[in-house]
Parts: structure tokens; C-alpha cells; sequence
């Protein structure tokens, strides 16, 4: 399906479902990891926002390209990166997708164009910039998806990179994922214009807001943003209203929101969402959910238990890749 | 430029960097330039005129002033397959794009397990000497020269200017070009023999057995008037261009070293903490016991450069200063 419109057939439905709940799931389990103290660091959780990364992937090609946040492990899962590697990276092991070195914050994977994994906030949009460059300077036919959150609209980094995106008609959809809060502060301390969407037009870029715990609105929305992109559009900003249902980050005592904000937006959970839409038009049938459960739970403890099984690397190649001695192709 | 191939020409450093810049882009589809002014405007140093009406727009890019999104942007094309050249006017404005070079260019390649390598090159003019006050007269190369993963030049010669170019765009790191301002409109030739040059070693300038006195950049001329300064007195000083800031060839300044006995090390950065302080320590760890005397140093004083003239002067290392601290190791008073 290249073009805007979304057929959300059985099996669509059952496979946007499925994506969300690998990703909701793959977390469930790293949030225990870590309270094992397998997985150390920071560990910031997509719980919440699955519908995002779920919603845009679709209207991706495997040519295109994606530039992610600290918060990456559902637009990874959703890219195509196999559960197994991402795992093992968020255990250290050799066996991840950076040979353990990144972590949870810091995943790049070349053979799905996955340019990370940026843990400076803003820090991915310039980057974003250059890969559509590249890809349109080769000719290629390409477009970048660059996720990040609103805490990265407060960023220079942002307006600059809109700016040039827009100067140079970048085939670039950026998406801001506006879950309300950078880490602790929330929006309206941070921005005079709390509507991300509108900024885009201080730029002469195209902007629109969706609602991001709606995976089929996001879909409808990427694939009519990518598809004016490929057209020669030029750049388009894409916010998606979200919401992190658990902490920024397992140090965070969630002081800045109430229980009931937090149930409230609970009820907007987009799998359970996605869920009942099944159901009602009759997509879903007998144990259709407990069997993709099942399937689920079984392809996330045999990625839990290839990570345990991993290796570290050895201490002897630490300052291997400081400096390269050729460029990868 | 095709004259530079047979016969020796006269001509600038600023048109050394003009002629690598033009030959690296004619050579390879995937080289481009992109900066503030360099295409319309020719380059605040005028370096680049010329080449975006030769080139056209697509090879030779006017930016807006956005320093971390177009170094940021080089760096992302890096990734994906370009090998960008990215003038950053001055490297007092690479303080707005530290983020991107520290975090991105120079950490990418080991962080994503050697997956991506970011062939990029970053040219940045550097130092004081022009009365442009504090804010316009960094030498911010040592600071660089602090980060693993990057390769930090320092062409002071005109040969340098023209040859290193090519072999930072076969780098498949980031390499950072630190052009001293004072040197653009240095004349000079370049001997046709020369094709190329290397970007991993020390030169010595200029042979000497008394001393050794080690520079890089806009005071490599400073030092070598310095020693011509020493030779009227009887000093024989050799001149040492470090030329490569990271890594560096200590290699070469040893060998020297380990002949002189004396070692002073001229630097356009502050003292503190300095690539002076970095020369001087490894020396310490490696060639201890080949000293006869303490080292010394000639640094910027630790004062933002003022503007005007006869203050500049007196905060920046200079031949009068540089000799004397050379004739207080080899005759103490």
C-alpha cells in the first residue's frame, strides 16, 4: 500500500495490532530486567505511545530511512529490527545491535537504514537533514522519518533544522511525538505555542496534528504526508498527540501529574483502542487474541533468553571503530 | 591549476585551499561543499570564490546561519554516503555546532558498533591577529584535539593548504582543518613534484641541534623567525610543524628532542589545559630522561584577545618571546 488511503482489513488490523503489542510487551519485559539489574542505565519506555511508531512505519519502504530519540525501542521493533539483537543490546551483550556499546538509548541498525538512537535531545534533526540530502543528491528515492518529542521543539536545533529542511525542500517527515511532559515539564511551561503543528508554517512547511493514540489516524496521516513527500512536496511536520503512560525514565517519581491524568489517559490506551475497533467490526474471531498473545509472550522470552545467552565483548576491542578503517557499505 | 601540475606557480594559501577544494569536487560526484557565504559571496575569506558559478548550487551550498543544523547535515550525509565538505566560517562558531561534532561525528562510529562511519570533512579558520577582539580570535584546535575519533589538522604551509584536503576526504573519519587566519594571504610556490601529502606526521621546518622548538599552524612563521633570530646568536634551533594536531606524531618530536636535549613548545591556545600541555606531558612520558632542561612554553595569555593592537600583540606568543624562552633553557641566567 503506497498511496494514502488505509484498507483496514483483517489482516492489517491483526498486524497493526500485533506490532503494537510486541513493542508493549518487549518493554514489560525490559522494565523487569531492570529491576533485575540486568539492563542498567537509562531506560525510558514508549508505554503509551506504541501507536506512533506503529502508525508511521507503515507508510515506509524499506528504502527510506529513520532517525529516532532516547525512547526508541518502539520505532525499532516497529522498523523491522529483529527482537533478538534489540534485546541483547539492552543487556550489553555482543550480540545487540552495537555490539552491546549503546544500550537502550543508542540503537542504530544499517540494514534497516535506523540512523539511532540520539540521546541529546534535538540532537537527530540535523542529522535527519543530511541523510535526505544524501539520498536526494544520489537520486535516491527516499524519505526520512525523524522522530522526536516536544521537549525538542524548545531547541534551536529545531528551528534551524525546519528552516534549511524547508529551504532546500528535504524529503523529510518529522514527527513530533507530543506526549505533554519533557520529562518533568510540561508543555505549556515550555512552549508560548503549544500546538507543535503550527510552527511548521513559520517555515512554509506543510503541519498538521493527529491523534497519536489512534494507530489507524497516524497511518492515514503518514501515508498522505509521505506520499506528497515523494511527490516533491518537501518537508512535512507531523504531531502526534500521545501520552507516556509510565515515567520518563525509571528514576522519575512522576511528582508533576496526578494518578487520575495518567488513568485518564489510560482509557486512550491505543491497543486496547485498536482492540474493541477489531472486535466491533468483526475482524477479531474466537482465540484470535489470546493466540496472538501467546505468540508474543514466546518471541519475547526467546529474545530475553538469546540476550542471556549473549557474550560480552571483550575488553580487548574497546577502542575498536574509534576511528574507522574503512567506510562501511 | 593545471599550470600547478608542470611548472612552480606563484600564488596564495588561500588559493591552495581554492584549487583542493575545486579538485576534490571535480574528482568525486559525492564531494560537495556547504557553509555560510561560501558560494554567492565567494567565502568570508574569499576562499571559495568563484566556485558555485564553476560548480553550480547543488555542489557548492550557501547555508543559512545555522551552524549545528549544517554541520549536523554533513554529518548525516556522511553517514549516508556523501563526502561533505562543511566550512564552518569561523571555529568561534563551532561552538554552535559542538553538539553535533562532539556527540554525533566523533561518537557515532564506536557507539553504533562501527556500523557507520562519518567521512567528513570540517574546515575551520582559527586564531587571532586581525583586531578582532575576544569573541573572533579563538584557536580552538586543542580543544578538539581532546576528542577521540576526530583528526584534527593544522596546513601551515602552502603545500599543506593544497594537499591535505584530498587525503582528510579519504579519511573515513571525521577530520576537522584548522586554517589559520593570519595565513590566507601568505604567498608562496608549490614545486610541482609534490602530488600529495601525508595527514599523519610531523615536518621539521627547519634542522637545529640546540633546540627544539615545537608549533603547529599560524605560529609555525613565528617560530621560524624565531630561530633565525637564535642563529645570529650562535643558537641552532630546530623547527618542528606538528601539522597533524590528533593523533599526534610524537614520534617525530622525540627523535628531536632526544638530539637537543631542550624543548619549547609554541602554542596559539591558552596554557591551560592546552595541546601545549598535551606535547609537553607525553614528552614527560616518553623522553624524560633525554631532557637536560625543563620544557617550556609559549602560550596565548589567559586573557580573552583584546582588540586593540599593541595588547593583541602582547597576548599572543611572538618571535621575541619565543627566542627568549629558547635562550633561557640553552644559557640560563
Amino acid at each position: 500500500m503506497s498511496e494514502a488511503k488505509v484498507h483496514l482489513d483483517r489482516a492489517h488490523g491483526l498486524k497493526l495490532l500485533r506490532e503494537m503489542m510486541r513493542i508493549r510487551a518487549f518493554e514489560a519485559r525490559c522494565a523487569e530486567l531492570y529491576q533485575a539489574e540486568k539492563i542498567r542505565g537509562f531506560l525510558h519506555l514508549y508505554d503509551g505511545q506504541e501507536a506512533v511508531a506503529v502508525g508511521i512505519m507503515q507508510a515506509l519502504e524499506p528504502r527510506d530511512a529513520v532517525i529516532a530519540t532516547y525512547r526508541e525501542h518502539g520505532q525499532a521493533l516497529a522498523r523491522g529490527i529483529a527482537m533478538r539483537p534489540l534485546m541483547a543490546e539492552m543487556l550489553g551483550k555482543l550480540e545487540g545491535t552495537c555490539r552491546g556499546r549503546g544500550g537502550s538509548m543508542h540503537i542504530f541498525d544499517r540494514a534497516t537504514r535506523f540512523y539511532g538512537g540520539n540521546a541529546i535531545v534535538g540532537g537527530g534533526l540535523p542529522l535527519s537533514l543530511g541523510v535526505a540530502l544524501a539520498d536526494a543528491m544520489q537520486k535516491r528515492d527516499a524519505v526520512t522519518a525523524c522522530f522526536f518529542g516536544e521537549g525538542a521543539a524548545d531547541e534551536g536545533e529545531f528551528h534551524e533544522s525546519l528552516n534549511l529542511a524547508s529551504l532546500w525542500r528535504l524529503p523529510v517527515l518529522f514527527v513530533c511525538e507530543n506526549n505533554r511532559y519533557s520529562m518533568g515539564t510540561p508543555l505549556g511551561v515550555a512552549e508560548a505555542e503549544p500546538e507543535i503543528w503550527r510552527k511548521a508554517a513559520g517555515y512554509r512547511m506543510g503541519g498538521e496534528a493527529v491523534d497519536g493514540m489512534d494507530v489507524v489516524a497516524v497511518e492515514v496521516a503518514a501515508r498522505r504526508a509521505v506520499a506528497r513527500i515523494r511527490q516533491g512536496g518537501g518537508p512535512h511536520l507531523l504531531e502526534c498527540l500521545t501520552y507516556r503512560f509510565r515515567a520518563h525514565s525509571m528514576f522519575d517519581a512522576q511528582l508533576y501529574r496526578t494518578k487520575e491524568e495518567v488513568a485518564s489517559w489510560r482509557e486512550r490506551d491505543p491497543i486496547v483502542r485498536l482492540q474493541r475497533w477489531l472486535e466491533q467490526a468483526g475482524h477479531l474471531h474466537g482465540d484470535d487474541l489470546a493466540v496472538l498473545g501467546a505468540e508474543v509472550a514466546a518471541e519475547v522470552e526467546d529474545a530475553v533468553a538469546f540476550a542471556e545467552a549473549g557474550t560480552l565483548e571483550p575488553v580487548e576491542e574497546l577502542e575498536r571503530f574509534v576511528t574507522m578503517d574503512e567506510v562501511p557499505s | 591549476m593545471s599550470d600547478a601540475s608542470t611548472t612552480a606557480e606563484r600564488l596564495t594559501y588561500r588559493e591552495a585551499c581554492r584549487q583542493a577544494i575545486r579538485e576534490a569536487i571535480i574528482a568525486d560526484p559525492r564531494v560537495f561543499l556547504m557553509g555560510e557565504d561560501v558560494g554567492r559571496y565567494g567565502g568570508c575569506y574569499a576562499v571559495t570564490k568563484g566556485l558555485m558559478a564553476e560548480l553550480g548550487e547543488d555542489r557548492i551550498r550557501d547555508t543559512p546561519l545555522s551552524e549545528s543544523a549544517f554541520v549536523g547535515a554533513g554529518i548525516g550525509a556522511a553517514m549516508a554516503g556523501m563526502r561533505p565538505i562543511v566550512e564552518v566560517m569561523t571555529c568561534n562558531f563551532s561552538l554552535l555546532a559542538l553538539d553535533q561534532i562532539l556527540n554525533n561525528a566523533a561518537t557515532i562510529p564506536h557507539m553504533s558498533g562501527g556500523q557507520f562511519a562519518v567521512p567528513l570533512v570540517l574546515r575551520l579558520a582559527t586564531g587571532a591577529g586581525r583586531q578582532l577582539a575576544a569573541q573572533h580570535s579563538h584557536s580552538l584546535e586543542g580543544w578538539f584535539a581532546h576528542i577521540p575519533g576526530l583528526r584534527i589538522l593544522a596546513p601551515a604551509t602552502i603545500e599543506d593548504a593544497r594537499h591535505m584536503l584530498a587525503p582528510a576526504l579519504a579519511d573515513p573519519n571525521p577530520v576537522l582543518i584548522f586554517e589559520h587566519v593570519m595565513l590566507y594571504n601568505m604567498e608562496g610556490t608549490l614545486d610541482p613534484a609534490v602530488t600529495g601529502v601525508d595527514i599523519a606526521h610531523a615536518k621539521v621546518r627547519r634542522p637545529g641541534s640546540d633546540v627544539t622548538l615545537v608549533t603547529y599552524g599560524g605560529s609555525l612563521f613565528k617560530t621560524l623567525a624565531a630561530a633565525e633570530m637564535l642563529a645570529g646568536e650562535g643558537l641552532s634551533a630546530e623547527v618542528i610543524d606538528l601539522r597533524v594536531l590528533r593523533p599526534l606524531d610524537m614520534v617525530t618530536v622525540v627523535d628531536s628532542v632526544s638530539r637537543t636535549r631542550r624543548v619549547v613548545i609554541i602554542d596559539e591556545g591558552w596554557r591551560s589545559g592546552s595541546l601545549s600541555a598535551e606535547v609537553a606531558m607525553r614528552l614527560v612520558e616518553e623522553a624524560f630522561f633525554e631532557l637536560d632542561a625543563p620544557i617550556r612554553r609559549v602560550c596565548a595569555r589567559e586573557v580573552p584577545i583584546p582588540y586593540p593592537a599593541h595588547l593583541e600583540r602582547a597576548a599572543l606568543p611572538q618571535p621575541e618571546t619565543i627566542a627568549a624562552a629558547a635562550r633561557s633553557l640553552v644559557r640560563p641566567s
